[in-house]
Parts: structure tokens; sequence; C-alpha cells
């Protein structure tokens, strides 16, 4: 993933310091804004990629920022981060313009890759082309076939869409809740493997056999696909 | 001082007043009614006299003239209580009667009047009289009139009644108005200091009740149920931090303890790495089982969710088979589905589906037959009855005993035998809790042999209709709804 410019407006010092600690160890560049008031001022005038903002800040509050930004047709992308991970509170945030959600605690892992995600939509890499090309895996998004190397591979409704939803987000992580959001549409945390179990499905298709393996697991994190051979 | 004021400020009071109010313009109104109703029948009949008399004189003035009026004024004015008689000639000079003073100009229009008069031997007092004047041939005038004194005292009389009877309603409403608003000011300052008590943390009083059965007693018998509903809850939630403390420790304590043994015995990057991740995925069972409490806690406060759409809940089984399927594949095990179409529920999709996951993800840890002859099959069903959408999980597993069903939806349960598994003990208490928002419920039976598990959730009262759907098929869609109606005013009660 290419440099990004990350801006977070978090009033805990602590996870505020963290988090750029963390963002800049990833290889992007991260701002700290400590209150509502602040945040909206650089969020309006620094070109960001993407905006992680609290939703309780002092001064102004993590939604209204959001609305505020929105309304000055300032469009960058916007994780929402919050202590109330109730199934309407994500509804609330992103209705008010937010383009994510995550509960705290979270795992950086899994923010990281959300992150990832919003500046790549923005960037507008991936979004409307009509092939899907990983490797010697192509995936025809028209006639909704897929081959690796020249062989058709048939694939089952869901397994096409999980594969496409790793494509186009190709050599970045994907978190298993964001494979549950993105794929099945639902939000709530699979406890159990069940993810795995149908990526593994999923890898047997298409990557046994061939060489070198497409879809990887990254530890602790999720998935990737991306072209072994660069 | 400020008692008195108190008094004087309840709406008791005030209500005293208001009546007195009307009573008072009431009497005025009667009172009145019956006076003027009186003086008319007095004036009508004076003047029934007064013509009687007239016409008499006149019929003697035409028998024996002038001369024989004045002989017979002049008799009857010696009667006692006589009536008032005035004859003048052509120049206006009195020849007979016993008037000594006439307003001037009464006598020029004949017809009938109310005039002052003075009466010969008193003159100087001023009196009234109901008069008619008559005109005789010759130039001769005619008065004959009756004293007004007996009207005049009649209302006096019934003025002074008036004002007495104003007098002692003020003063009995008054005083009454003042009784009854003591006696309300009194019980609501009863009430008053009970509330006072109880919001100081005296929790086990309730407000005094007289046994009156009145609407303030019935006030007060709610108002005491209600305190009765807020220390119920208010024990329940003391119940659930106690539990939410007891189970929250346990696996806090493991986490420290690993962090400890850690830093004692490890010694290689390696194994600090091992520790450390180990911690990570400790505390993520911890977030997990704290974000699954407060989700419950959230669902039985009851409090309204937004989100809420209508959806097929068929849509959403089929959805969490297909979810589920390579994982139950991978345990050795077989989801068999049965899910009827239209089952539209209102609520929230994600919540639902979460319940449903709970339970397919149970029946998959729990659920294996324990005969390897049997295959271990879980079965989704989902179907419409009575209105109601009814989500179906049933496994071929060890089932859980009768006894044990109910215990089995409290929270942090795990019966024994399941405590070496994976798990929080949460999954069916959110599952209840979720069809307790949707007003639906639980059900834990037998499946012979296993569990089945029914999530009930009221249809929707409105299902979408769509625009390619036939006639009948619409017309189905109706009657249900009506069904559906009806059962979902019953579940909310």
């Amino acid at each position: 993933m290419s440099l990004m410019r990350i801006l977070v407006i978090e009033d805990d010092r602590e996870a505020a310091g963290y988090l750029v600690k963390s963002f800049r160890e990833a290889g992007h560049l991260a701002d700290h804004a400590a209150d509502g008031l602040e945040g909206y001022a650089m969020a309006r005038e620094g070109a960001y990629e993407v905006l992680v903002v609290d939703r309780m800040l002092p001064k102004l509050d993590g939604l209204s920022l959001i609305g505020g930004l929105r309304e000055q047709k300032v469009e960058t992308p916007v994780l929402i981060l919050s202590a109330l991970g109730q199934v309407d509170d994500r509804v609330k945030g992103l209705r008010a313009g937010g383009d994510d959600y995550l509960a705290k605690p979270y795992a950086f892992s899994e923010l990281l890759a959300r992150v990832e995600v919003l500046a790549r939509r923005r960037a507008g890499a991936a979004g409307e082309t009509t092939q899907l090309r990983v490797g010697g895996l192509e995936l025809d998004r028209l006639a909704h076939t897929l081959t690796r190397d020249g062989k058709d591979i048939p694939l089952q409704p869901r397994e096409y869409r999980l594969l496409e939803y790793l494509m186009r987000h190709a050599g970045q992580v994907v978190t298993r809740t964001m494979l549950l959001e993105n794929v099945w549409d639902y939000h709530f945390d699979p406890q159990t493997n069940v993810i795995d179990v149908h990526i593994s499905r999923l890898r047997s298709k298409i990557d046994k056999g061939f060489d070198p393996p497409l879809l990887h697991t990254i530890r602790g994190a999720g998935y990737m696909i991306r072209d072994g051979a660069r | 001082m400020t008692a008195l004021a108190n008094l004087f400020r309840t709406t008791a009071f005030k209500l005293s007043l208001a009546y007195l109010l009307i009573f008072s313009i009431g009497a005025g109104v009667i009172i009145g009614w019956v006076s003027w109703n009186v003086r008319r029948l007095l004036d009508e009949q004076i003047a029934a006299t007064v013509e009687a008399e007239i016409n008499g004189l006149s019929e003697q003035y035409a028998r024996g003239g002038i001369r024989v009026i004045v002989d017979v004024i002049e008799r009857r004015t010696r009667q006692p209580g006589a009536s008032l008689y005035l004859v003048t000639n052509f120049a206006g000079q009195a020849i007979a009667g016993n008037i000594a003073q006439l307003p001037p100009g009464v006598l020029d229009q004949p017809g009938v009047r109310e005039t002052t008069y003075e009466r010969q031997g008193e003159l100087g007092v001023e009196r009234r009289a109901l008069a008619r004047i008559f005109l005789l041939p010759g130039g001769f005038r005619l008065l004959v009139g009756r004293d007004l004194e007996d009207r005049e005292a009649l209302r006096r009389v019934f003025s002074r009644a008036l004002l007495t009877s104003l007098f002692w309603l003020i003063v009995i409403g008054t005083i009454g108005g003042l009784l009854v608003a003591r006696r309300v000011l009194r019980r609501v300052d009863g009430m008053n200091d009970s509330v006072r008590s109880i919001m100081s943390g005296d929790l086990s009083r309730r407000l005094p009740l007289s046994r009156t059965n009145d609407e303030l007693e019935r006030l007060t018998i709610n108002l005491n149920s209600m305190l009765d509903r807020i220390v119920e809850l208010m024990k329940g939630l003391r119940e659930v931090s106690d539990n939410i403390a007891h189970d929250l420790k346990t696996p806090l304590t493991r986490l420290r303890n690993r962090a400890e043994e850690a830093l004692r015995t490890a010694q290689t990057p390696d194994e600090f790495r091992g520790a450390l991740e180990k911690t990570i995925e400790e505390s993520d069972t911890l977030i997990r089982i704290f974000n699954a409490l407060l989700m419950i806690a959230r669902m039985e406060a009851g409090s309204e969710i937004e989100g809420k759409t209508d959806f097929d809940a068929g849509d959403v089984a089929r959805d969490l088979v297909e979810l589920y399927e390579p994982a139950a594949e991978d345990a050795q095990m077989r989801i068999e589905t049965d899910i009827a179409s239209g089952l539209t529920v209102h609520g929230s999709r994600e919540l639902i589906g979460q319940a449903l996951a709970n339970l397919i993800d149970n029946a998959l840890k729990y659920g294996a037959s324990p005969n390897a002859d049997h295959p271990s099959i879980v079965r989704v069903s989902a179907s419409a009855e009575g209105g109601q959408v009814l989500l179906r999980v049933g496994d071929r597993g060890p089932g859980i005993a009768a006894s044990e069903r109910e215990h089995v939806l409290g929270r942090f349960v795990r019966l024994e035998g399941s405590r070496s598994r994976p798990g929080s003990g949460l999954g069916l208490s959110l599952a209840a809790a979720v069809a307790r928002l949707h007003n639906g419920e639980i059900r834990i039976e037998d499946n012979a042999p296993g569990l089945l598990v029914t999530l009930v959730i009221p249809a929707a009262a409105a299902p979408p209709v769509h625009t390619d759907k036939t006639q009948a098929d619409r017309t189905q869609v109706d009657k249900t709804n009506e069904r559906s109606e009806k059962t979902t005013v019953e579940t909310a009660r």
C-alpha cells in the first residue's frame, strides 16, 4: 500500500499517540487533532486521504464534525471510532456521513486494514473495471467467469463474491469482519472459524495445483490476495 | 401563615371558590326571577282593581253626573285601605279625592302610569302609586290609583333574602372549601413526605393509603406498584452487575496470570511473543464477552433501536445456513433446510441474524450426534404460523434436560460437558434478548433426539406488496397481514 496521509481526531492523548505511531510504523503519514474544532479545521485545510474520528470529542462531537465537513463538500473518507459498539450506533454513524465504523476496543490490524480500504476506495483504483487480475488469476465481472493461467475455475455465487471482494482489494489486508460485512452484509463478530472455512475452500479452488499461491493468510489480521511474484 | 397560604393555593380550594361563584349566580338568578314575577303579578292585580273602579265610577257619572261621583269618592276615601282618588274640573282644580299633591303634568295624559304623590293629611311624605287617568265628559278628569307600598315592601323582603343567602353561601362555601382543601392537602402532603423519603434512599417505603377508593387512592395504588416495579428492576440490575463482575474477573485473572507467568519464565523472544499473542487472544475474548453483555443489557433496557426494517426472515436463514455450511462440513455435520418464502418481519436484520447465527453456532458446537451410527444433522427451518415467524434450529445431539431448559437462557450459563469448549455462555441469552426486543420469544424443546430451539418473531404488520404478484397472491398476503396484526397486539400485552 502506498503512503497515505491520515488525520487522527481523538481526545485521548495516549490512544492518539498509539495510533499515530502505529500508522507511521505502517509507512503512512499521520497527524493528530485533540478536539473536534481543531480536527474540523485541519480536515478542511489539509489534504488527507482518510480521517479517523472518535465519536465523543470535546468542543465538537464526532458526528457533527462529519456532518459539517460533508456540508462543506469535504468528501474525505471517514472512519468512526466509537466506544458505543451497538447496532444502532453504527447506523447513526453511517447516516451522519461516516464511511466505516469500528467499535472500541479494536485491534490495530483491523483499523489499518479498514483505513487502507477506505483510502483505496477514494483513489478509485479497483472501482469499476470489468476485469480483475492478480497474477495468473483473471475474474471477468461481466461474464462472471474465473480463469487461472487460462484454465476455467467454476465458482459458487458466494465464492465468486468473496473472491471479487478480495481481488478488488488485492495487495490489501482484508479482515474476517470486513468479509462478513461486505460479502454477507452482517456486522456481528464471527465468533467461530466460519470465514476461515470459506477462505480455505476458495483457496483450494484457486491455488491448488497452481504456483505461486495467491491467497495468503496474514497472521493476527486476516487475508490478502497478492501476486506472489512481486 | 404559609400553611394557610398553601391551603388557599390548593386545587380543591380553587374548585370550591369556582362552585361558590356558580351557586351565588344561581341564587341571584332564582331570587331575581321570583321577585320579578311576583311584582308583575301584583302590578296586574292593581291595574285590574283600578280598572274596575274606573268602570264603576264612569257608569255612575253617566247616570248621576259629577255630584254623584264626588259623593261616592268622599264616602270611599273615609274607609280604611282606600284607593287613591282625585277629580279635577276643567280648570284643573281638585274638587274631590284624597291626594294632596301630584307632580305637574301627570293629569294631562289619560292612561295608566306610575307616579309619586302626597296624601292628604301627611304632606311632605312622598309615596308611589300606580294610577289611571280618565277623561270624563264635561272637562272633568278622574284619577284612580293604588298605593305601591305593598309592592315596595315585597321588594325589600326579596333583596334582603338575596343578600342574606349570598352571605351564608359565601361563609359556608369558604369554610367548606377550606375544610375539603385541608383534607386533600393533608393526603397529598402525606404522599409528598413518603416520596421525599423514598427519594432520599428508603426504597422500602410506600405511599400511605386512605381506603377511600377515590381517584387519589387509585393513583396512590398505581404509584406504589410502580415503585415495586422499580425496586424489582434495580434488584435485577444489581444481580446483573454482580454477575458481570464475577464473570469478567475469571478471564481477567487468567489474563493477568498468563502475563505474569510469561514475565517470570519466558526466556527467548519467541516465548515472549507467544505469551503476548495469548494475552491478546484472551483480551479479545474479554472484549467479546463485554460487548455481548452490553448488547443484552441494552436490549433488555427495552430502548427502541434504530435501523429497523421490513425484511424476509427466510433470506436471513438462507444467508446464515450458507455462511455456516462449510464449517458444518468440516465438523462432519450436515445442515438441512426447510425455509418458506415471504416471511416478512419488522425489526433489526442484524440482531435477528446474529441471534440465529448463535443458534446455528450452538448446534454445530454441541449438537453432534452421540451415536456414531446416526449422522449429525442440523436442521434449519423457517415458517409462518398464526402471525408469527418461527426460525427453528434442531440438532441430533444430547439435547438439554427439561428441567434445565429455562435455566440455560440465563447469562453465562454453561452446562456440564460444554465447559471444556470455547464459548461464553451468552449466545442463548443474547438470542433470547433479541427475541424479547422484537416482542417474540425463544422456545427450547426436545427434538427427540436432540435439541430444538425456536426463535419466534411476530410477522410484520405490513409486509411490502410486490407489484409483480398475482391477485391471488396478494389476497394471501392480506390475510396473513390481518392475522399478524392481531397477534402482534396479543404479544405486546
